[in-house]
């Protein structure tokens, strides 16, 4: 297998066109919904604030929402594509490794047990997934040859699917359990608050932070066990520290909007068929791509049966789709 | 331990690891046993000699219909379903090169999902109507996920992301169904896209076991041919010319028969992952034991049914919740013995 470390020629543009994709999206997700808001609603709003009806709807709901769906989109697509990266999977997601489930598992022991708000419920799903993903690394790192990507993609397929029967079972005997499920599986961004935002910040920072650190190592776990190993990286760390920034980044996106899973599965693709494997640009790239996506998506949701919501994980998955396989069509796909 | 048996009579010849014998004989044998056991244990439990009296034609009409018109075909559901899953997931793991590859991922199961949902909640359909509806999902979703990769020929890698693409349009389509609907039908519907057994009788029966009769002969003519497929496209074409016809057949095969249990019994989650991976990490074999994967198939979803129904009863469990339940510490098990055979596979 030939990996290529250049940026492909053919898609200069790709990554100045995503960033105009993301303020794209910024521009409307602040601008359309229920109640359209001009320029200068807009510009009052976050500027000065003055208790007028516009103000609060720039302030206690575009804004929070906005900023919610930058931030989650951004985090989805970094953890999928280390995710993608540490198991050397086409088929890696956050979901992979057990986070979505072990979230889904702790909201639904949280909300069978009744504690806390929303926000509370929250919370102990970001802690789910990181046990999950602890118990993924832990068996897919025993055995004399360490946690090799099978062994740890088979792991999490395992795991989750574990989990995956409790919440079902739970949710199945108990149908009041099963009306609210059902909403939140979904992932939404209609729920979004400015505190929330606030507490996600930092997780959602120290998790692109170590994403950044980690580009090189990247690279090198992609050529493979033997190779990488032959030039002095050490796959085995690596994917230990890929994994925490996989928890940390999956768990705050899945905090702030529910698990939209496909998000973060396909834009690591749509990144590497458009500026190949080296992953200082896949990286970017896919962060920006999966923020433009859940922006755009969120706007569409809003509009399209006005007056009432379509929720982004079903609008990211019809939108983004058709996008998705048209590049897988058209482009020569990179494989990992 | 790579002992084998070769088998020749005129112009058919083939190749028999010992350990794939052994292996593929204790599962089916296991298999039947518990699906038998499984007809003896419910509300109204009965002694083995007497389901074995009331098969032979001498039963009450009580037992005869506890026995011939609801256990047995449940059964009988179980079995092939599990089966016709084991060989599905063993042919796309093999073919695409990649052990997360199931009937879901390439999806049918979302289009067999999105076909039964819609039958469910948009017309309220009875339970005819939505086996139709699911097989009429499947195929469209598995043509359309075909028409779109294919590009002159099909790459496993290609096929497996465009099957990603359709299958989040289809699923989310569904869940947005189930958001929408009415709670009871949402239950339904939530039911189904588990996979349950229940209430299985004798049509639903006859989808998976004429789909198992006619493609598991085909599947088993071309395990050679998998073998050469899994070694890479390059080196497969070089090896075998008209390696690109045998993958076609192969892939279809796999798509039929998902669809087909599909039909009957809803995507039963995890077993056509778990089984060929149980399979291939006891064998530490190169060789694909299909039908050993079949057997594990169907002992996994016998044994899970038998679980939901007998955990929590009176109530039931849907058999998809509690296949993982079977399967993955089987699986964890296996992974943690750290068997290096496959490692890279």
């Amino acid at each position: 297998m030939t990996v290529a470390l250049r940026p492909r020629a053919a898609a200069p543009w790709a990554l100045p066109g995503a960033v105009v994709l993301v303020v794209a999206g910024t521009v409307l997700s602040m601008k359309v919904g229920a109640r359209p808001l001009s320029w200068a609603e807009l510009s009052d709003g976050l500027l000065h604030f003055s208790g007028a009806p516009s103000d609060f709807v720039v302030r206690h709901v575009r804004l929070p929402r906005t900023l919610c769906g930058l931030l989650a989109g951004a985090c989805l697509g970094l953890a999928g594509t280390v995710a993608q990266g540490i198991t050397r999977n086409p088929l890696a997601g956050p979901d992979t490794l057990g986070v979505n489930a072990g979230a889904a598992a702790a909201m639904i022991a949280v909300m069978t047990a009744g504690i806390g708000s929303l926000a509370g419920h929250v919370w102990f799903g970001f802690l789910g997934g990181a046990v999950a993903a602890l118990t993924v690394y832990a068996i897919g790192g025993s055995g004399r040859d360490g946690a090799t990507p099978v062994k740890l993609a088979l792991a999490g397929a395992a795991v989750s699917a574990l989990l995956t029967a409790v919440t079902s079972a739970f949710v199945l005997l108990d149908r009041d359990l099963f009306a609210r499920y059902r909403y939140w599986i979904i992932g939404s961004l209609a729920r979004a608050e400015l505190p929330t935002v606030g507490q996600a910040l930092p997780f959602a920072v120290a998790g692109i932070v170590l994403a950044v650190l980690l580009v090189r190592r990247l690279d090198a776990v992609a050529l493979g066990e033997d190779a990488s190993r032959s030039l002095g990286a050490r796959p085995g760390p690596t994917r230990a520290a890929g994994l925490v920034a996989v928890v940390v980044l999956a768990g705050t996106a899945t905090a702030l909007a529910g698990p939209v899973v496909f998000v973060g599965l396909v834009a690591p693709h749509a990144a590497r068929a458009l500026v190949g494997t080296a992953h200082r640009w896949v990286l970017p790239l896919s962060a920006l791509l999966a923020a433009g996506l859940v922006l755009i998506a969120d706007v569409a949701g809003r509009v399209v049966i006005a007056p009432e919501e379509i929720h982004i994980g079903v609008t990211a998955a019809l939108l983004g789709g058709p996008v998705f396989l048209h590049l897988v069509r058209t482009r020569k796909v990179a494989a990992l | 331990m790579t002992a084998t048996l070769v088998v020749r009579r005129g112009p058919v010849s083939a190749r028999i690891g010992v350990r794939g014998l052994v292996l593929a004989t204790a599962t089916w044998t296991a298999a039947v046993a518990v699906g038998m056991a499984a007809i003896t244990i419910g509300e109204y439990p009965l002694p083995l000699a007497t389901v074995l009296d009331t098969l032979a034609g001498n039963g009450s009409l009580i037992t005869y219909d506890i026995v011939v018109t609801h256990r047995l075909p449940r059964s009988l559901t179980g079995l092939l379903v599990g089966a016709a899953f084991g060989v599905a997931g063993c042919v796309l793991q093999r073919l695409a090169r990649n052990p997360l590859v199931s009937p879901d991922v390439i999806g049918i199961n979302a289009g067999a999902s999105a076909g039964a949902v819609v039958m469910i909640i948009g017309f309220g359909a009875s339970a005819a109507w939505v086996t139709g509806g699911a097989l009429a999902g499947a195929v469209i979703a598995a043509l359309t996920v075909y028409a779109v990769a294919w590009r002159g020929g099909f790459s496993g890698y290609r096929l497996v992301l465009v099957g990603i693409g359709v299958a989040a349009m289809l699923g989310s389509a569904a869940t947005f169904l189930l958001s929408r609907a009415e709670i009871n039908a949402a239950y339904a519907a939530a039911v189904w896209l588990v996979g349950s057994l229940s209430g299985r009788t004798w049509p639903d029966v006859v989808p998976v076991a004429v789909g198992l009769g006619l493609l598991l002969p085909v599947v088993l003519a071309l395990v050679r041919r998998l073998q050469v497929l899994e070694l890479g496209d390059d080196l497969a074409r070089s090896l075998s010319p008209r390696v690109g016809r045998a993958r076609a057949v192969l892939l279809a095969c796999a798509v039929g028969l998902s669809a087909l249990a599909t039909a009957s019994a809803g995507p039963v989650g995890f077993v056509a992952l778990v089984a060929p991976q149980i399979v291939r990490r006891v064998l530490a074999e190169r060789s694909p034991g299909l039908v050993a994967s079949a057997g594990t198939g169907a002992l996994v979803v016998v044994a899970a049914d038998l679980l939901a129904r007998t955990a929590f009863a009176p109530r039931e469990l849907p058999v998809g919740v509690v296949t993982a339940v079977v399967g993955a510490p089987v699986l964890i098990a296996l992974l943690v013995r750290g068997n290096r055979i496959g490692a890279s596979g």
